[in-house]
């Protein structure tokens, strides 16, 4: 099952267009991490999978096929969306009689002993609460609803780098312990290395890299040689050329496997570097093949 | 990491064709805890109006009665009539309690949508379990049945406030009379009251729905609302059923006049006794002065068909009160309806 499927997936505002020619497969049970610059399109996309907006092209589906918004989708769907709205005049407590009001499921014990676990009084408004302490709230409420897929915008993008640590690991405990897949945006890479078993790259309102972490880093290599020979390599596609006094290095398409010219060395790449390197070249890709998303471009033929 | 593919998803395994929506009552919590301030604002307006009425209505009642009661020829009883006319300047034309319906659909209805949009708080109420649409529709249509209801309490206590002024027999007191249609009466008694709050409640919220912001909202629900009232008062209500025609002189005071002109020999002769000729107003100025001093206009009349003019009035008579109430009590629910349900379609299909 794809928790999130797009094809050919397109949003307008006005003239701007945030989104063009999405596909993409997110499959169940992983922790996939939605990256890119700020205007990248992440939060549209995200906005698009819960049914806060509708597509301008395309189409895209949530939960294995369910369409985005339905009650089956929002039943099984848990968003938290970026700056965690929440109501500041009401108190925790007030938050999880509403929240458990307005689902079918709610696990009031188990959000009751994680807050209690993490020291949220339940009397406080919500509105007192610290940065790190409403993302926790608005964390707990959405876990609370025994989602099936967790949906985060930006969670920790205002969040100092402890309650970016603790966030992370509930999310990454509830993927684990609970089977609970998760797609997560953030511009902030370091923190996805950890947890992300999935990538999706985005630029400019495209999918630029989409895959397993362990897929990308395993058919991916750094190569560092002298800075005079970058232009002559050839063996393998080139994404991205660093280049420094006397090195240059190479992040190309290979594995471990594969030849290396002499006079270079190959290391493995790491997420973050993998990431960087391809979002300072929005001219390459790295898309699953043709299975899943290319030929059944419904955009070609609805535009 | 990738132990987690292998996961198998244990959550939620049921079918959709089982999936029973959220309950609807599970929103009357939801709508009580996140409105009862404003509500209970509204509720505090509403009494203090309501007690300041019930007094000062009691007042009323009784100077009409000592007024009434009084023996005509004794000096007092002009006094008590002339106390009785100048009583409660504010409330007597009706005008300054034309602010309950904007007041209510400009605070209450209009932040309602627009505070969501404008705090982002409709992202954490629109992806809830309940769904966004029915979200909406239970709450415009709980606060809607409350503050209408609130507002035909307040129409009932209103209706027995301006009962003096209706009173048969008032003109021939010189006590003041009201037509029930005058202007800033008949929207407040009946079902008006709570037909146009209705329909303001009902602008407020779409008002904050298309606009996604709290002041500007308020500042629309109360221009379209004056317009909209404006434009019923002054051009629709006359129209609701087709006028009655008499030629008596003597229209009751009750009676809502559309238009009154004079005719002589089947032609049109002047529309008020101000554009009548000078020499039949000439011939009429000796008719001696109405009780207190003013030309009275009946016996200038008379005076007028004597000379062979004969007075065409156009009029609505007090008697169809409740079948203009119904009509426009009617068509504003109608309105009301609409404007709630445009509100959830729009929420239904809002590009965010």
């Amino acid at each position: 099952m794809n928790v999130v499927e797009a094809s050919g997936l397109g949003k307008r505002y006005g003239a701007t267009r945030a989104l063009r020619e999405c596909s993409l497969a997110i499959p169940a049970g992983h922790v996939a991490a939605l990256v890119g610059p700020n205007g990248a399109g992440k939060s549209t996309l995200l906005n698009l999978a819960v049914g806060l907006s509708p597509p301008s092209e395309g189409g895209i589906t949530v939960l294995g096929g369910r369409p985005p918004g339905s009650p089956a989708a929002l039943d099984g769907i848990a968003f938290v969306a970026q700056d965690t709205p929440l109501y500041r005049n009401l108190s925790v407590a007030d938050m999880l009689h509403l929240t458990r009001n307005l689902n079918r499921h709610f696990d009031q014990a188990h959000a009751e002993a994680r807050l209690a676990e993490l020291g949220i009084p339940l009397k406080r408004k919500a509105g007192k609460l610290s940065g790190g302490q409403q993302a926790q709230l608005a964390l707990s409420l959405a876990l609370a609803r025994r989602p099936r897929l967790l949906l985060l915008d930006e969670p920790v993008a205002m969040l100092d780098p402890i309650a970016r640590h603790d966030f992370m690991a509930t999310v990454l405990m509830a993927a684990v312990d609970d089977g609970v897949s998760v797609v997560l945006s953030s511009h902030v890479l370091a923190e996805l290395e950890r947890v992300a078993d999935y990538l999706v790259l985005m630029s400019q309102g495209r999918v630029q890299v989409a895959g397993e972490v362990d897929d990308l880093l395993a058919s991916h290599r750094m190569l560092t040689g002298p800075a005079a020979g970058a232009a002559t390599y050839a063996e393998r596609p080139v994404v991205h050329i660093r280049r420094a006094e006397v090195q240059a290095h190479l992040l190309v398409r290979a594995t471990a496997d594969d030849r290396v010219p002499p006079g270079w060395e190959s290391h493995p790449v790491g997420l973050e570097e993998l990431a960087l390197a391809y979002l300072r070249e929005p001219g390459a890709a790295a898309l699953p093949g043709p299975a899943r998303g290319r030929d059944a471009e419904p955009s070609e033929v609805t535009k | 990491m990738t132990a987690l593919a292998t996961l198998t998803v244990t959550a939620q395994k049921d079918g959709d064709a089982s999936l029973r929506p959220v309950p609807w009552r599970r929103m009357a919590w939801v709508i009580w805890r996140q409105h009862r301030v404003a509500l209970a604002g509204v509720a505090a307006a509403l009494g203090a109006l309501a007690g300041y009425v019930w007094i000062i209505g009691l007042q009323l009642h009784h100077a009409h009665a000592a007024a009434t009661t009084c023996n005509p020829a004794s000096p007092t009883c002009a006094d008590l009539i002339t106390h009785f006319n100048f009583m409660n300047h504010v409330l007597q034309g009706g005008y300054a309690l034309q602010l309950v319906p904007p007041l209510i659909g400009a605070f209450l209805a209009a932040p309602l949508m627009a505070r969501e949009l404008e705090t982002g708080t409709f992202r954490y109420a629109w992806t809830q379990g309940f769904g966004r649409w029915r979200w909406t529709l239970a709450k415009l249509v709980a606060l809607a049945v409350v503050v209408t209801a609130a507002a035909g309490a307040i129409s009932v206590l209103l209706s027995w406030y301006y009962q003096p002024y209706l009173a048969t027999g008032n003109q021939n007191l010189s006590l003041n009379e009201l037509s029930p249609f005058a202007l800033g009466l008949f929207d407040l008694r009946g079902i008006a009251l709570a037909a146009w709050t209705l329909v303001a409640f009902a602008i407020g919220g779409l008002a904050g729905m298309l606009i996604r912001r709290v002041v500007p909202a308020i500042v629309a629900t109360l221009v379209a609302y004056t317009g909209l009232a404006l434009v019923a008062a002054n051009f629709l209500r006359q129209h609701y059923l087709t006028p009655l025609l008499t030629s008596n002189v003597n229209v009751p005071g009750s009676a809502w006049i559309a238009s009154q002109r004079w005719t002589k020999g089947g032609t049109f002769a002047f529309t008020s006794w101000r554009n009548a000729p000078n020499d039949l107003l000439q011939q009429c100025r000796s008719i001696p002065a109405g009780p207190l001093a003013k030309p009275s206009q009946s016996t200038l009349a008379q005076c007028f068909a004597q000379h062979g003019y004969t007075q065409l009035t156009r009029y609505q008579p007090a008697s169809r009160f409740w079948s203009f109430q119904w009509i426009e009590g009617g068509w504003l629910l109608a309105l009301s309806a609409l404007l709630i349900a445009v509100t959830v379609w729009v929420v239904r299909r809002r590009a965010i």
